[in-house]
């Protein structure tokens, strides 16, 4: 009963802010109710018993990827009126996309076909909660059997970080930067001059 | 109705995914509000995944929701990037307004 109404809560919310999203007319609130909706999908994952993957989901998304969202939200300056042209003009045929997709996906988990109530499978079945807990038998998997995928996710992000610098880096003129070659070429001869200078005058 | 199964987590995932496609078409000027869209589709996509690891009792499902959650946040980073280099060249971010290369 409770876990049922915390499931429809956090469903509720999620979907309302997910509505919330993709129609505000702030970009900046878009940012926060994809923070929300990222955070009651967080808690349906921990409904699950997926621990981990829920405060990875935190972590992640709430902390990185909205933060960069927000950041580059706010660094654009941007009419965010002008956006909004054409708002309506695309609801009708998004809605009926929308809507044609939601029915096949309804008629696929609704349908007859699909057979949701299937044996656990032997291959890497969860242990029980109380044996150990889920961050342990995820890490226990990640680091065995899936040790190169788990090396090339790592590369991913590697790419993804080089690539993401290389785009937004630029070389700005007028900013006075240390070239330490220069500075140890300098000689003495070349930069210090003595001068003899009279008593009573200046240079 | 009390007893929650995968089918509502299927469903909350669909509404999710179904959410994501509306806003593309919906917000066809705002670049920002398309990935965002994406972002909504692809957490979609790891509710579905852990649902079924969890009523399946397999761990694997969480595994590649690890995996689908780490391209998430790369494909985020390099479109902020892109977005922001365009922005620069261009001062707009209008999707119509991409269209440089003729392709």
């Amino acid at each position: 009963m409770i876990q049922a109404l915390t499931f429809y809560m956090f469903a509720f919310i999620t979907v309302a802010s997910a509505v919330m999203v993709i129609s505000s007319k702030n970009p900046v609130h878009s940012v926060l109710f994809l923070i929300l909706a990222f955070f009651n999908s967080a808690g349906l994952f921990i409904l699950l018993g997926a621990e981990f993957l829920a405060m990875i989901l935190v972590v992640v998304y709430v902390g990185a990827v909205a933060v960069l969202f927000m950041f580059v939200v706010m660094m654009l300056d941007i009419n965010y009126v002008q956006m909004r042209q054409g708002f309506l003009q695309y609801l009708p045929i998004g809605g009926l996309i929308g809507l044609i997709l939601l029915a096949e996906l309804i008629m696929v988990v609704g349908g007859p076909h699909l057979n949701l109530d299937m044996a656990p499978s032997l291959l890497a079945k969860t242990p029980a909660a109380d044996i150990t807990s889920n961050t342990h038998a995820l890490g226990q998997l990640i680091y065995t059997h899936y040790i190169y995928l788990f090396q090339a996710a790592g590369m991913i992000l590697l790419v993804a970080m080089i690539g993401a610098i290389v785009l937004t880096h630029r070389k700005r003129t007028g900013v006075r930067k240390q070239v330490i070659s220069e500075q140890l070429a300098r000689r003495a001869e070349e930069t210090v001059k003595l001068q003899k200078v009279e008593t009573g005058k200046g240079i | 109705m009390f007893e929650i199964g995968i089918g509502h987590y299927l469903s909350v995932a669909a509404i999710l995914f179904t959410l994501g496609i509306f806003g593309i078409f919906l917000n066809r000027k705002n670049v920002i509000v398309i990935l965002m869209s994406v972002e909504l589709m692809l957490l979609a996509v790891n509710i579905n995944l852990i649902a079924f690891s969890s009523f399946q009792e397999n761990l694997v499902g969480q595994v590649f929701a690890v995996f689908v959650l780490t391209v998430a946040a790369a494909e985020a980073a390099i479109g902020l990037a892109i977005l922001v280099v365009y922005f620069r060249n261009r001062g707009s971010i209008a999707v119509e307004d991409i269209n440089m290369m003729k392709g």
